[in-house]
């Protein structure tokens, strides 16, 4: 039988595949790919695996960093749903009738972050946490003119370095707001001074880098008409009031922790949220409710005119590819969990957190929490002989201790952001204390 | 080939019956002034759950499903294994910020995608930081704005040809750049128009080749020539990447700047949308102005160089979609140089076997020979009064996913079909004679499908007027017209 190939070229008239590149100018033609050739699924299978198994991981390790993302346990169920290939080996929902499992989906995950945050519309993804910030300011400033967007001082430096490349044509300066040296939350005095009529936005986190609680968003608010954007862990989120309720404008955040790996830093799942009022400025895809030609329910992508298929530059932003299935875990992840398993998930991360400082605490040399207060899952450790050598003591002690502060704050050159979850067993926390007992 | 979609009244979750809350007790937990006493999050049972998404996933279509010919998005099989190994602990459970001397594993595998891919595009310096190919395009032109800036230059004009993807217009204009559109010719970019556009402010001009109508721009080095002696640089959007491999590249046609879509041509899976990967490729000069960190190696292994001055920054969180690179990595090694040539040479075969077979049943703007993709006009139709998305949505009644419709602009009526390798001739000829089948039918069939999805057509219309984003505004709207 002939073959696929012969069939076609045959009946086009043609004797090989190169007369289908006859168009291709000499010049610019290339014998070959200057790689090797390919190899057997199971040779590459081993390939990678060994490569990989270079790496030691947070089983491997008790690790205790966080800084934006969480290795929190994903129940096995979130997992069975994402390997429903009907959904991953989808694309964007472009023809609704054929797509209404996704778009449902995506929907119920909008829905579920606005009960979250107490925002009236969520799109269903940015890229991260740190775009969605850029993305937020952009939107700040298209609902209200002016030329500065405040960020607090004590932010993840990713997130500033994204922030003000995604204001680069929009004519925006950022301007960094200090923290409070005792209480680690934003310091009210430097934003009001801050504060001019130039400024169209302003961005306080809760929990915020330093791992505290941000207790002043009322006040925040009452400081200023600029549009408010507050980013949240949306786990933190089910004990903490919502937003929404505080009169903010735009939340955002990183959804990773619902239902997703670490997985190195990506994908990650950026949260955007806001009010009803300022949902055709939003950028993003977002999924309306609406119905078929014969009165059933049906979903669909909506609001499409602010998107770049249809208003190429003057979209609200060039996404286009987002991070849907993470959306996707995201809606199973809180949808097994339910408000009971949330809420109580959270709460025991806030005690693990304050039990594992208050024992850091209690070891000489290091001071935990050093901002005084509540915290979510992590928190500011100080050493008095200075991070590095911890850091080294512990990893010599097969344990991975937390983010050292020394290249975002150089004020807390001696200290290191920890964070625990779930994850880690009581066995797992007594070798991080006795390690840090016999560095002292 | 019939079809029926399967069909389930499935309610929200928010409709369905949830357990009681249970107390929680915040007391020493979250100050008072911040603590939450409700969350409108429904109680339900694990196996409801799964069900429910289940049903979902089951009224759903991916190109596990079927043939998913969607121009310019190259929906082809994503193989399995590479699903096995970004499942592995070894990807999923390492963390970002993890000491460099505890993820060599990690960083070898990025630093050898990072060589794999310049040579496959014929670049020298590849970042794979950005997360999608639109962020690709936004970090290009960042890099092409600071090489210019650091010979001394204010460019801010980017130009396009009329057939150009919309992201290159909404990359463009949220740098704040200027935009001079260029209109085609015969299908192919304008040389006359281009040289008068190309001058002092030029600072890229952005082309995808074969471009989207999935003709080859066989003047490349003549447009390259035009751009680079008006100072410019060359941007190639690598969405059509796999009309190419093996047979060219961006580095050959003098290109200076490319980004990948590697959830396209590298068939990472599209996930409903994402997440996919954009990593950017430069030439020499362009190297130094890269995101930060970039993964180097040196004597004491791999590592992550944030030491770079002229960095442009960051574009996002850390160092890209780890686990979409790991597949993409085990996919070119799995293929090689000689298995990607194939891709190519059967996606190619493939989309003109496809155009050649419907020849006499929808007409196909432009002559000559065609690369992955090709674009036919439904415009013959209009006067049985059927248009394109009827066309499209009758589609779906024979189990396919309807191409591309309506772009690009300049095919009226369009239909952008993009078969890919991984489809068999006799799905190629299943497709050819539902097509042919459709054009001949009854205009009312056509105009009232789809009949066998799930749902029949969806109102869009009234999802646009009448926005309802959540459970809260659908519940908000209910108060007010009750």
């Amino acid at each position: 039988m002939p073959s696929d190939e012969d069939e076609m070229l045959r009946s086009m008239g043609l004797r090989n595949v190169d007369e289908l590149f006859a168009d291709l100018p000499e010049p610019v033609r290339i014998p070959k790919l200057d790689l090797a050739d390919g190899r057997p699924e199971e040779d590459v299978v081993e390939h990678v695996t060994t490569i990989l198994a270079a790496n030691r991981t947070m089983a491997d390790m008790p690790t205790f960093l966080g800084g934006g993302v969480y290795d929190h346990f994903v129940p096995a169920s979130v997992r069975a749903i994402l390997s429903r290939s009907e959904f991953y080996t989808s694309y964007t929902p472009y023809q609704p009738e054929m797509s209404q499992g996704l778009l449902q989906s995506l929907w119920e995950y909008q829905s579920l972050i606005c009960e979250l945050t107490g925002m009236d519309a969520a799109n269903t993804s940015m890229y991260d946490a740190s775009t969605a910030l850029g993305e937020a300011a952009r939107m700040a400033h298209r609902i209200r003119p002016g030329s500065v967007f405040l960020v607090p001082r004590a932010l993840r430096h990713h997130r500033k370095s994204v922030l003000r490349n995604y204001l680069i044509g929009a004519g925006v300066q950022v301007r960094e707001v200090d923290y409070e040296r005792e209480t680690g939350m934003l310091h009210l005095g430097a934003l009001k001074d801050a504060l001019s009529a130039d400024v169209c936005g302003v961005y306080v986190e809760n929990p915020n880098f330093l791992g505290r609680f941000e207790e002043q968003i009322e006040e925040i608010r009452g400081m200023t008409d600029a549009v408010l954007v507050v980013g949240v862990n949306p786990i933190a989120q089910a004990v903490v009031r919502p937003p929404g309720d505080l009169g903010v404008d735009i939340v955002i955040g990183e959804g990773q922790a619902l239902g997703s790996p670490v997985n190195f830093g990506g994908p990650l799942l950026g949260i955007f949220a806001c009010r009803q009022e300022h949902i055709r400025k939003m950028p993003g895809r977002v999924i309306g409710l609406t119905r078929d030609v014969n009165g059933h329910r049906a979903f669909c992508m909506t609001l499409q005119t602010r998107e770049q298929h249809i208003r190429r530059e003057k979209a609200m932003s060039n996404i286009c590819t987002n991070e849907s299935l993470l959306a996707v875990a995201a809606a199973s992840y809180l949808s097994v969990l339910g408000s009971n398993g949330l809420r109580r998930l959270a709460a025991d991360n806030i005690r693990r957190a304050k039990d594992l400082a208050a024992r850091i605490d209690r070891i000489e040399g290091f001071t935990a929490p050093l901002f005084p207060g509540a915290h979510f899952n992590e928190f500011v450790v100080r050493s008095r002989d200075g991070y590095d050598i911890v850091h080294k003591a512990l990893l010599e002690h097969g344990i991975h201790g937390g983010l050292a502060l020394a290249r975002q704050l150089p004020e807390l050159r001696d200290a290191a952001l920890f964070a625990t979850t779930e994850r880690h067993s009581r066995e797992d926390v007594d070798r991080l204390l006795a390690a840090l007992e016999s560095i002292r | 080939m019939s079809f029926r979609q399967a069909f389930y009244d499935e309610p929200l979750l928010h409709e369905k019956r949830s357990a009681d809350d249970a107390p929680v007790d915040l007391t020493d937990l979250v100050p008072p002034k911040l603590r939450r006493d409700r969350l409108g999050i429904p109680n339900l049972p694990e196996h409801e759950v799964v069900r429910h998404f289940t049903r979902l996933s089951q009224m759903n279509f991916g190109i596990d499903t079927g043939f998913y010919p969607l121009g310019s998005c190259t929906m082809k099989f994503n193989p399995k294994f590479t699903e096995e190994l970004a499942a592995l602990p070894t990807v999923g459970r390492i963390h970002p910020d993890q000491d460099e001397s505890t993820v060599q594993g990690a960083l070898r595998l990025l630093y050898e995608l990072q060589q794999m891919l310049a040579r496959i595009a014929g670049m020298d310096a590849v970042t794979l930081q950005p997360a999608a190919g639109a962020q690709g395009e936004q970090t290009g032109l960042l890099l092409a704005q600071a090489y210019h800036r650091d010979r001394g230059e204010e460019r801010n004009q980017v130009i396009l040809p009329d057939t150009a993807h919309g992201t290159n217009f909404a990359s463009a204009g949220m740098l704040g750049f200027d935009i001079v559109e260029i209109p085609s010719k015969d299908g192919r970019v304008d040389l006359g128009a281009l040289e008068a556009a190309a001058g002092e402010k030029t600072l890229a001009f952005m082309l995808t080749n074969p471009n989207t109508l999935g003709i080859f721009e066989a003047h490349v080095l003549d447009i390259a020539d035009i751009v680079h002696d008006a100072g410019g640089l060359l941007y190639y959007d690598g969405a059509n990447f796999n009309a190419i491999l093996g047979r060219t590249s961006p580095g050959h046609m003098n290109f200076d700047i490319v980004h990948f879509n590697l959830h396209k041509t590298f068939t990472t899976p599209h996930g409903g949308g994402g997440p996919g990967a954009g990593p950017v490729g430069v030439k020499r000069p362009l190297e130094p102005f890269l995101p930060m960190p970039v993964i180097d190696l040196n004597g004491r292994g791999y590592h992550l160089n944030y030491d770079r001055p002229k960095t442009i920054g960051k574009v996002r969180a850390w160092y890209g979609n780890f686990a979409l690179l790991v597949r993409a990595y085990a996919y070119i090694v799995r293929m090689g140089g000689d298995g990607l040539k194939e891709v190519s040479d059967r996606a190619v075969l493939n989309a003109n076997y496809l155009r050649h077979r419907l020849a006499g049943v929808l007409e196909v703007p432009f002559g000559g020979l065609r690369k992955h993709e090709f674009v036919a006009s439904g415009a013959r139709l209009a006067s049985n009064g059927v248009r394109t998305v009827d066309l499209a949505k009758r589609l779906m009644d024979f189990g396919v996913h309807p191409p591309t419709v309506y772009f690009p602009h300049l095919v009226d009526e369009a239909l952008m079909i993009e078969p890919t390798e991984t489809e068999t001739k006799e799905t190629l000829d299943g497709f050819a004679d539902a097509l042919t089948r459709i054009v001949a039918e009854d205009p009312r069939v056509l105009r009232s499908a789809p009949h066998n999805t799930s749902v029949a057509r969806v109102d869009e219309v009234l999802a646009a007027r009448e926005p309802i984003l959540s459970w809260r505004m659908a519940m908000a709207r209910k108060a007010s017209s009750s």
